[in-house]
């Protein structure tokens, strides 16, 4: 069993090293947004398994704190900002290149 | 066997990850980049068995310093549209130079770590038999509250030195003033809606985080930095306004946990000595201590990703 | 081995094929709201599966229920995020076809 969770824990490990292409190339911001949202999930699909693998229960608590906050660096790329001479212009920081 | 090979994986994707954060070209990328490495930091931390470390990581590389960095790129990239200044490419020389000087400083540290003898000398056993003079089980947290509170101690205060040092970067029309820039409400009621459930869930996972860290890895950092992070997320979904500078609330926040911490330490001198903390009442002033320290330690961390004052009050 | 292992495997399988699937779905798919609906499936199905695989490996019920929280938190965040990400994808769209402004709308 410990092993075989080791065994998923890699593969997880893999596939979210590939998703890394998306974060390095994908044209817009929200391609590389979406990129790192899934290298955060695989990150809790990997806190779970060595947890379970290792008998580290605690671990769980990683996995939590890191589910709560993983959307973080998103929330604040999508928040519009009024400047303060420009009341009229929304800025979405979004969309950019 | 599989666990070494995860692990060694583990390192490269590390290793790949950090480089692709310093060769890519756009700002953005690069800080998804450190976010991603922030993330598999974590994960090592708990490959080594420190939980406490990881958990502080996840929530401050993969949460707050994203954050912090996408403000900073943000208005940057204002600053340099008002400016209209042209990038500037580093000379040849000056590249040259800087990978010499990274490159030896990396082989001395490699020389050193190598050099390092085989038996680590630490206090790591006399701190594990007196444990149970600490009151908690979680040796992390005896030894940061009460072993070494003068550490935690001065840093607590030194974070409020960071605070105070971005706040005086404020043109003087503008002291008083709510910090941060004006946040349109939002237009998108997803935002909303998220920052309006996620800040209690937060709010009760972050006390859970220090109430755990007397035995099980957490801690009043962790359970802090949640706290913030929950903060945060109010504010950038335009649900709470920052409060004044200038609020005297906010300020006793801010000062809450040091000076907690320094009258504990304070009153341990009439029991013997500068914070120390009686044994049986080890555990209650361990909590309190914590307590005030998360409370000053969200405030501070909020606070610094929001930033100085940028409009009148 | 034993029906739990059984069962953990299989549902570790299940899992790890949806997150495969997320993430060939994220790297080939050609515009951004299909490589949307491809990471969609390996956060929510992927990481379910393989939370409902490791519930009977733990120790105790509280540590199972920790799991299910976990996997409810990431649905929460992932769902915001692809919402938000959709709507600005949509509301660039539109600006670049007909000069509109940015304005995603109300829900």
């Amino acid at each position: 069993m410990h092993d075989l969770l080791f065994g998923f824990a890699i593969a997880i490990l893999a596939s979210i090293a590939a998703s890394l292409v998306r974060v390095f190339s994908g044209p817009t911001r929200s391609d590389r947004v979406m990129g790192a949202q899934l290298l955060g999930t695989g990150g809790v699909a990997i806190l779970l398994l060595t947890a379970a693998a290792g008998g580290n229960w605690a671990i769980l608590d990683v996995a939590v704190v890191l589910a709560l906050l993983a959307a973080f660096a998103s929330f604040a790329l999508f928040v519009s900002v009024a400047t303060p001479k420009n009341q009229s212009g929304d800025r979405d920081v979004a969309e950019g290149t | 066997m599989t666990p070494v090979l995860f692990d060694a994986g583990l390192c490269v994707l590390i290793l790949g990850v950090a480089l692709a954060s310093v060769i890519v070209r756009e700002a953005f990328a690069a800080i998804a980049f450190f976010i991603v490495y922030g993330l598999l930091v974590a994960i090592a931390w708990t490959r080594l068995d420190a939980v406490d470390v990881a958990l502080a990581e996840v929530a401050i590389g993969a949460g707050l310093t994203g954050a912090l960095f996408v403000g900073a790129m943000s208005r940057i990239a204002q600053a340099a549209e008002a400016q209209a200044a042209p990038r500037r490419h580093p000379e040849r020389l000056a590249v040259v130079g800087a990978l010499l000087l990274c490159g030896g400083a990396g082989a001395a540290l490699i020389f050193t770590v190598l050099q390092l003898p085989e038996v680590a000398v630490s206090l790591a056993s006399l701190a594990e038999a007196n444990l149970a003079l600490t009151g908690v089980t979680n040796k992390v947290t005896a030894v940061l509250i009460n072993f070494r509170g003068y550490d935690t101690l001065l840093e607590s205060v030194v974070l409020l030195v960071a605070l105070i040092g971005v706040w005086s970067a404020t043109p003087d029309r503008f002291w008083g003033g709510p910090p941060g820039l004006q946040l349109a409400m939002t237009q998108d009621s997803v935002l909303g809606f998220f920052g309006a459930i996620l800040p209690p869930v937060g709010f009760v996972v972050g006390a859970y985080l220090i109430w755990i860290g007397s035995s099980a890895p957490g801690g009043a950092f962790q359970g802090g930095t949640v706290w913030a992070a929950m903060l945060l997320l109010a504010v950038l979904a335009g649900l709470i306004d920052p409060p004044l500078v200038s609020k005297r609330s906010l300020r006793f926040g801010l000062v809450l946990g040091p000076a907690l911490f320094l009258a504990i330490g304070i009153a341990g001198i009439f029991r013997g000595s500068f914070l120390g903390l009686d044994p049986p009442i080890a555990k209650t002033l361990t909590l309190a201590i914590e307590v005030g320290l998360a409370v000053s330690i969200a405030a501070t961390l909020a606070l610094l990703v929001i930033g100085k004052p940028r409009r009148a009050a | 081995m034993n029906a739990l292992a059984i069962f953990t495997t299989v549902f570790l399988i299940a899992g790890l094929f949806f997150f495969i699937a997320g993430t060939i779905g994220l790297l080939r798919f050609p515009d951004l709201h299909s490589r949307l609906h491809a990471l969609t499936k390996a956060d929510n199905i992927g990481l379910g599966l393989v939370a409902v695989a490791l519930m009977p490996q733990a120790p105790s019920i509280f540590l199972a229920v920790k799991l299910g929280l976990i996997w409810l938190f990431v649905l929460l965040a992932s769902a915001a995020v692809s919402q938000l990400t959709a709507r600005s994808a949509l509301g660039h769209r539109a600006q670049l076809g007909s000069g509109e402004t940015n304005d995603p709308g109300p829900v």
